[in-house]
């Protein structure tokens, strides 16, 4: 656009105003012969500035080529935001609400009357506050594929936080709307000796182990199964190459060994947004309660909550 | 092409701006609901798993 041509005043003379140029213009007086000239001047100037406009508009073949690429660039950007917040908020929501579901479908179908309050050994001098021994954890059965069977709670990754954990770890488990967190097949269950390892996205897709670098020993990672709670507590972290399956032994990192302890295992790719490594967290168990008996002091609010 | 698509659009400016406004919703709708999901399972870009399981 061309300042000059378009202020149909520019060209007026000085000492008249605007106004009286444009009145003047259709009066045939002497003195506003230049004027009448003047004011059809813009109308003549016009059709330059018309045919620069047919040319900046014309369709060249580079510029259209210059739109598409811009367009492909912004597409891009917009997928990564797509894929790394809203599709992942979207999912993690789905994901909670999900697990939250099947938490509540259990506890509603177990038993009403709470089982016998366990004996506590008294003769035991209790430092620290005795926790009720259930006997040994209930191992549950080996569920069908991409089947949620446990709901796992995590305190710091948030009070809200619980993910169904289903079995096998294709992406029909851990990219799906629903369940979120896939259970190694090969790997033992929860409660039982050796190693519970499942894995979960650090982003997108519901980010399931999002801040899986924030535990601090002796967390508490909880499970929840149709039978029970599981209460392990986070030990040590390790970052492996993503070859490395060791790290589901069922004792970690040592495949001939015999397993003794109850591990879980928490697999997830590092650093964040990519998927260079792998990031491992371990835990122990530490006791088991049946869903009966109600939920460990620190995950009944946490329970409660998302009734 | 955007140009040739501004001169096609009807109507006074804001109208204009309402259609183009009305018209970029509509494209961002149709990726995040069809598009970007589908491009999501063919990049594959997120893995988690030991093993390549």
């Amino acid at each position: 656009m061309c300042p000059q041509s378009d202020d149909p005043t520019a060209s007026v003379p000085d000492g008249l105003e605007p106004a009286e140029a444009h009145s003047d213009s259709y009066v045939t007086t002497e003195p506003s012969e230049t004027v009448v000239i003047d004011a059809v001047a813009p109308e003549l100037t016009s059709r330059p500035r018309r045919r620069r406009r047919t040319q900046s508009g014309q369709v060249t073949v580079v510029g259209v080529l210059g739109e598409l690429l811009i367009t492909a660039g912004a597409l891009v950007l917009l997928f990564l935001g797509w894929q790394l917040w809203w599709n992942d908020m979207m999912m993690a929501n789905a994901q909670s609400d999900a697990a939250s579901q099947i938490s509540q479908d259990w506890i509603a179908a177990a038993p009403t009357t709470p089982e016998p309050e366990p004996i506590v050994d008294s003769t035991q001098p209790s430092a620290a506050p005795v926790l009720a021994d259930y006997g040994a954890p209930v191992v549950g059965a080996v569920p069908a594929n991409a089947t949620a069977f446990a709901v796992l709670y995590v305190p710091r990754f948030g009070a809200d936080y619980h993910r169904s954990i289903a079995e096998g770890t294709g992406h029909d488990v851990l990219n799906s709307n629903r369940l979120g967190i896939g259970h190694y097949a090969e790997t033992q269950m929860p409660g039982e000796v050796g190693n519970f390892a499942v894995a979960a996205h650090r982003s997108a897709f519901g980010g399931a182990m999002h801040l899986i670098n924030e535990l601090q020993l002796g967390d508490a990672i909880y499970v929840q199964t149709a039978d029970g709670y599981y209460t392990y507590r986070y030990r040590d972290t390790e970052y492996v190459a993503p070859s490395q399956v060791q790290v589901l032994a069922s004792v970690p990192n040592n495949p001939v060994g015999t397993a003794v302890d109850r591990i879980i295992t928490l697999t997830s790719c590092n650093p964040l947004y990519s998927t260079a490594e792998r990031i491992i967290a371990y835990g122990v168990l530490e006791s088991w309660q049946p869903l009966s008996a109600g939920a460990p002091a620190e995950l009944a609010p946490i329970i409660a909550a998302q009734g | 092409m955007y140009a040739a698509l501004w001169r096609v659009l009807p109507g006074p400016i804001w109208v204009r701006i309402i259609l183009v406004v009305i018209l970029v919703l509509a494209v961002l709708a149709v990726l995040a609901t069809w598009v970007y999901p589908w491009i999501d399972g063919i990049l594959n870009s997120q893995e988690a798993t030991v093993g390549g399981a």
